[in-house]
């Protein structure tokens, strides 16, 4: 496809993109044909000379003590090249600096089925999977803890002694304004349980990485990871060389969903056995090991108590969330504070107040899943918002319109926010269903379900504190005419190729094929810090236009000498760099290039990007900062069978406040990926593990990991889906664009548990919604009694000390006003690994401040 | 990724040649089809071959044929190398027995059904959620009786396995009964596939060892339109999933009168379950709305749901007279209640 030319705007340089035309209209992604037809190499397709193949033994118990391991028998059989074991990478490392918990291979203790304890090395796959098999691992059992309930009643052993209590990894509380105050001025408060699983990312590409040792001591690695840069460092800590000696390229991902962003045990181990082995040596995991490997959504048990007034304003709210977060830290911190951060961006709370807990279970460790903890308490709210519709006699759409947030606005919590399309997004999905006419009308079986949603575009700060961009992108052009990208964004499918080529091409008046990219290669691209938190299109596009301005500025100098016009007048399109004023006079693309060469030198350029301060400064404000946040509305309309309670989506209808779509047609590709993930957590996708009868056995083990039986939605079940693309630039995104990768799942979870309130009177309090759980409350609702199906307990746990935060119209200043009173209760620092803390660190000229910081780390 | 482990393939040419080898090599050997269903398990090791032997490449053990001509008088035999496509998509099977078309059309996915055969159908090794799984997950359990294990983790206290036998033609061939003719290097035998199964989830067949299914064979007595049949399959998802309650129907009506019924659940015990009272309450009278219900109610007896499989045991009881009931209705013509 080529762009349209001729009806682009001919000013360079404006907010709305170059001449060249990619801006806005849809085009084939760059990497499309090369997938289609088979072209592209992911991890799994590279094969190098002498390679071996990789093994690792994981453990059969869920908690344990390593007695003793023994190899002779596997060393014994055929092709078997060596093996290692936790001693040999005794190192700890993890994604967050707060949290470095994880031994590529176990050190003493194993902490869920799964987890990775010795590996072998072989001539052939076939070979090192029998003496993987072969190896002889003894444990000594340990207790185990399956739930939060249990991990709350069982604070010994720990499974980390840097858990903030006993077996609980993380327990906060904040509150910021005066809730009681909000509460006392509510005319009805609504309180309620909810319930939200687990479930895994299920991307179709199996985790696969490959490690060549090189001359010099130095070593590639190409993995499927989503974070080359983050991997880059754990690498460097764990096997102890120079980053410099290390290079890891992100191959294209067949799908990541944030289960691709940790460094994994795996990738250490291989890269580990490369060195060992002095050849290159490939793991290709299992669709199982991906299960143990995990770092899923978090099923999160939530209490939500919201005060209204009867006009159905809201007036303080009180959300307690508690995570069950698996055996490791993965993101958990992160995660933890993200179930309560963005309950204030899309309806004004004037009072709110949070508090969780995250504890340790042995089952693998939970992660950041498409929307990052925060599907569970959307669902919360937004099904908590249909029944105070329902309840206070308004129409749900207009119960939310009456308390949209604002545009600009500053939150309770601090959040600053960009611009606000929500309110377009409702209306959009309002009409669009003719819910106004239809809800609460259809036969019955029928019904419709409203909900709406926000997300980040991308973490306002970084995984470790520095100071450097979060994205960065280099350009050279060729006298050929060529164009080379380098960027550090790494392809999971989401189209960042795409987006990076679109940016440069448009601002350069270049086609595509000019464009040649690498990307994701620690050795030759600027660093990008991953493609996590929906940040890429905002940080990475802000980076990419910067270096082709530059670039676009270096020629134009070269160009207006030469053609004896004013730089500012010259227009790049159609691969020509040309006067605005007289359309005849001008270079082509190739002659200007040499041109420039000519008087300034071989051609270069670079661009990078940091996200704009937040105004929190309270610990905690560092997780929901954002440069901007995106918004959906979603309308699901369902069918349920009464006799069964088997429910079915019929259509969905959803609006994505996307600020401006670079390319349409993947914005509204991602749209009906999140939908189609959404539809899945609300149907049936679950976190199901088993223990065995305890006198009988110690087993817990996660109860279907295979593509199989662990349940996701087919193309059978994919409804029709109606996508209204809501654009209103927003000055803080690239060509005023927002993040799409994520956002839209929000809503689909609650909107069909409202739809099916809708058509039969039952509230399923919790996802997956699973057939029996309809039935049951339809014939609750046939004995009279009320249709309501869910949690009915919350883990009785204490949140300790609640750090006050004065909210922006009580004249805070964005910190906590009981900071001392917290370090006295807590013997912790308040502002310890907050924006101020560590701004007051660099302040004094702490080095330290500037790199990860491993505090609370202990090894086993 | 998982990989096949190695073992030693057999391709003979005929049915006495492939007999040969089954008596010969004893319990190291195998026999395979379509593979849909041996692949997988010897991947994940819950089943082992050191020897398999292929039937597809055997002339004469596929195809369809109507013997006796293509009026309603004759029986029908259908190869146990029968593609299921071929065995939804044929001419005579969709006009004659279109219930076993419904059934064969339930099977897996469209393209798995290019591959997989009847005959391998009706030989589905019976399955568990303790049981299919890779060898390191049940080395996690202990292993369970059907591989290497000595419980059943589904009812520790059982003395018997109770996997499932999920096979989605079966229930409705026996509602049919229809028959299978098996071979072996001794000779040659008929069975009804009513007494080809075993309520047992290990020794779920009660096909010997060495024999080997040749032949399914539909008597003429059941085809539409002297005999009503109705199939339906429960599943999470509309394509890809093993069931968790099928129901199989075959009536017979006398004028209004239903003069015989046979009334099969599968994928909700060890193997295909009749729901013999349930259909007696329908015999020698009209099929009325209230003989459906009576039926219907009888059914749930014959269902045992176990926590084996997907989707909640007890949901799957209960709404097992449900889905009865609409089976009944549609194999009677009746419009289905929503």
């Amino acid at each position: 496809m080529q762009p349209a030319s001729g009806g682009a705007p001919a000013v360079t340089g404006a907010g709305d993109g170059g001449a060249g035309g990619w801006i806005g209209r849809p085009f084939r992604r760059v990497d499309g044909h090369a997938k289609v037809t088979g072209e592209t190499r992911f991890a799994d397709d590279l094969a190098l000379p002498r390679q071996a193949f990789l093994k690792l033994v994981r453990s059969t118990v869920p908690h344990g003590r390593i007695r003793s391991i023994d190899t002779a028998r596997a060393a014994a059989l055929p092709g078997v090249l060596g093996f290692l074991t936790g001693r040999d990478l005794p190192t700890p490392f993890g994604i967050l600096p707060v949290s470095q918990d994880e031994h590529a291979l176990a050190l003493e203790v194993v902490r869920h089925v799964g987890d990775p304890v010795a590996a072998v090395a072989a001539t052939s796959e076939d070979a090192a999977q029998a003496a993987a098999l072969a190896v002889e691992v003894d444990y000594e059992p340990l207790p185990t803890i399956a739930t939060v309930e249990e991990a709350i009643a069982t604070p010994e052993p720990q499974l980390h002694p840097y858990a903030d209590r006993g077996n609980l990894h993380k327990v906060l509380s904040m509150e910021f304004g005066d809730v009681e105050a909000g509460f006392a001025a509510a005319e009805r408060i609504f309180e309620d349980l909810f319930f939200y699983d687990g479930n895994t990312h299920l991307p179709l590409e199996q985790h696969a990485t490959v490690a060549a040792p090189e001359d010099g001591g130095r070593l590639t690695v190409w993995s499927s990871t989503q974070t080359p840069h983050y991997l880059h460092r754990a690498l460097t800590k764990v096997l102890g060389l120079p980053a410099a000696r290390i290079r890891v390229v992100a191959s294209p991902n067949g799908g990541g969903f944030g289960g691709k962003s940790d460094p994994f045990g795996h990738e250490i181990v291989c890269a580990a056995m490369a060195l060992r082995l002095g050849r290159p040596v490939k793991i290709s995991l299992t669709r199982e090991e991906v299960f143990a490997c995990h770092r899923g959504r978090h099923p999160v048990a939530m209490r939500l108590r919201t005060g209204v007034r009867s006009d159905g304003t809201l007036t303080a709210q009180t959300l307690q969330t508690a995570l069950d977060g698996g055996a490791y830290g993965s993101y958990g911190v992160a995660s933890t504070y993200y179930t309560g951060a963005l309950q204030t961006v899309t309806y004004r709370l004037p009072s709110y107040r949070f508090e969780s807990v995250r504890a340790f279970t042995n089952k693998p460790a939970c992660g950041p899943k498409r929307g990052h903890g925060t599907p569970q308490p959307r669902f919360a709210w937004e099904v908590q918002l249909d029944k105070i519709a329902v309840e206070l006699g308004l129409d749900p759409a207009e119960l939310r319109r009456r308390n949209l947030e604002q545009p600009g606005a500053v939150t309770a919590n601090w959040l600053k926010l960009g611009t606000v399309g929500l309110g377009r997004c409702i209306d959009a999905v309002v009409r669009g269903s003719d819910f106004q006419r239809r809800w609460g009308r259809l036969p019955p079986g029928r019904g419709l379900g409203l909900a709406c949603g926000s997300y980040l575009c991308g973490a306002g700060l970084p995984i470790y504190w520095n100071h450097m961009p979060q994205s960065g992108v280099t350009l050279h052009a060729d006298r050929g005419g060529g164009v080379a990208v380098f960027c550090g964004a790494a392809e999971i499918g989401q189209g960042s190729d795409s987006v990076l080529a679109a940016v440069v091409a448009d601002l350069l008046g270049l086609e595509l094929a000019d464009l040649r990219l690498c990307v994701a290669d620690t050795a030759f691209t600027p660093v990008d810090l991953g493609s996590y938190s929906s940040r890429v299109t905002l940080m990475m596009g802000h980076a990419a236009r910067e270096a082709a301005e530059r670039l676009r500025s270096r020629i134009a100098e070269a160009v207006a000498q030469q053609l004896g016009v004013p730089a500012e007048r010259l227009t790049f399109a159609e691969r020509r760099v040309f006067d605005a004023a007289d359309l005849a006079r001008g270079l082509g693309w190739e002659e200007a290039v040499i041109a420039t060469e000519a008087r300034f030198g071989t051609l270069s350029s670079s661009g990078s990007y940091t996200p704009p301060r937040s105004p929190g400064r309270y610990r905690g404000a560092g997780v929901g900062p954002s440069p901007t946040y995106s918004y959906s509305a979603a309308v699901v309309e369902v069918e349920v069978d009464r006799e069964t309670g088997v429910w079915q989506p019929l259509h969905v209808w959803i609006a994505h406040d996307i600020g401006r779509a670079i390319n349409p047609a993947l914005v509204m590709g991602q749209v009906e990926g999140s939908v189609y993930m959404g539809l899945g957590e609300a149907m049936m996708e679950e976190s199901a593990f088993r223990r065995l009868p305890r006198s009988r056995s110690r087993a817990l083990v996660h109860k279907f990991p295979s593509l199989l039986e662990y349940k996701s939605p087919t193309c059978a079940e994919m409804p029709p889906v109606t996508t209204y693309l809501i654009e209103e630039p927003d000055p803080a995104g690239p060509f005023g664009a927002k993040e799409v990768g994520q956002g839209p799942l929000l809503p689909i979870p609650p909107a069909c548990a409202n739809a099916i309130f809708d058509a039969v009177g039952v509230r399923v309090d919790q996802v997956p919604i699973h057939p029996h759980l309809v039935l049951k409350g339809l014939e609750a609702a046939a004995k009279g009694q009320p249709a309501r199906v869910g949690p009915t307990r919350f883990p009785e746990v204490d949140f300790g000390f609640t750090l006050k935060v004065p909210t922006p119209w009580q004249g805070g200043d964005g910190k906590a006003s009981n900071d001392a009173e917290f370090e006295r209760a807590t013997g912790r620092r308040a502002e310890r690994g907050t924006m101020a803390e560590r701004e007051q660190a660099l302040r004094a000229g702490s080095v330290e401040a500037l790199t990860t910081k491993l505090e609370g780390t202990r090894g086993d | 990724m998982l990989r096949l482990p190695p073992f030693r393939l057999h391709q003979p040419a005929t049915i006495e040649e492939a007999a040969a080898i089954l008596a010969g090599e004893g319990d190291a050997a195998r026999l395979v089809a379509g593979g849909t269903d041996l692949w997988p398990n010897l991947k994940r090791g819950h089943q082992r071959a050191e020897q398999v032997i292929a039937l597809r490449g055997i002339a004469g053990l596929g195809g369809i044929a109507g013997m006796g001509g293509m009026d309603g008088g004759a029986e029908l035999r259908i190869g146990a190398t029968a593609a299921l496509t071929e065995v939804e998509r044929h001419a005579l099977v969709r006009d004659r027995f279109p219930a076993l078309a419904s059934a064969v059309e339930s099977i897996s996915s469209p393209v798995l059904r290019n591959m997989g055969t009847l005959g391998g159908n009706l030989c589905l090794d019976t399955r568990c959620t303790y049981y299919n799984q890779t060898e390191e997950w049940r080395r996690a359990i202990s292993y369970c009786m059907k591989a290497a294990g000595s419980v059943c983790w589904v009812a520790p206290s059982s003395p018997r396995c109770w996997a499932v036998q999920s096979a989605d033609s079966a229930p409705m061939l026996v509602a049919l009964g229809a028959s299978v003719t098996l071979v072996s290097a001794a000779g040659e035998r008929e069975l009804p596939v009513s007494a080809l199964y075993r309520d047992d989830g290990m020794d779920y067949l009660a096909k010997r060892r060495e024999e080997i299914v040749t032949e399914i064979r539909l008597p003429a007595a059941s085809a539409a339109p002297r005999c009503r049949s109705a199939f339906f399959k429960l599943r999470r998802r509309g394509s890809i999933d093993f069931g968790v309650l099928s129901v199989a129907v075959a009536l017979w009506l006398d004028g209004e009168v239903v003069s015989d019924a046979r009334i099969v659940l599968g994928s909700i015990a060890s193997l295909p379950s009749p729901a013999t009272a349930a259909a007696a309450e329908l015999v020698g009278r009209p099929l009325t709305e209230e003989a459906i219900r009576a039926a219907a109610e009888q059914s749930r007896a014959a269902a045992t749901p176990m926590d084996n499989t997907d989707l909640d045991p007890r949901w799957r009881g209960q709404v097992t007279p449900v889905y009865v009931a609409r089976t009944l209705r549609a194999a009677a013509g009746l419009p289905a209640p929503r």
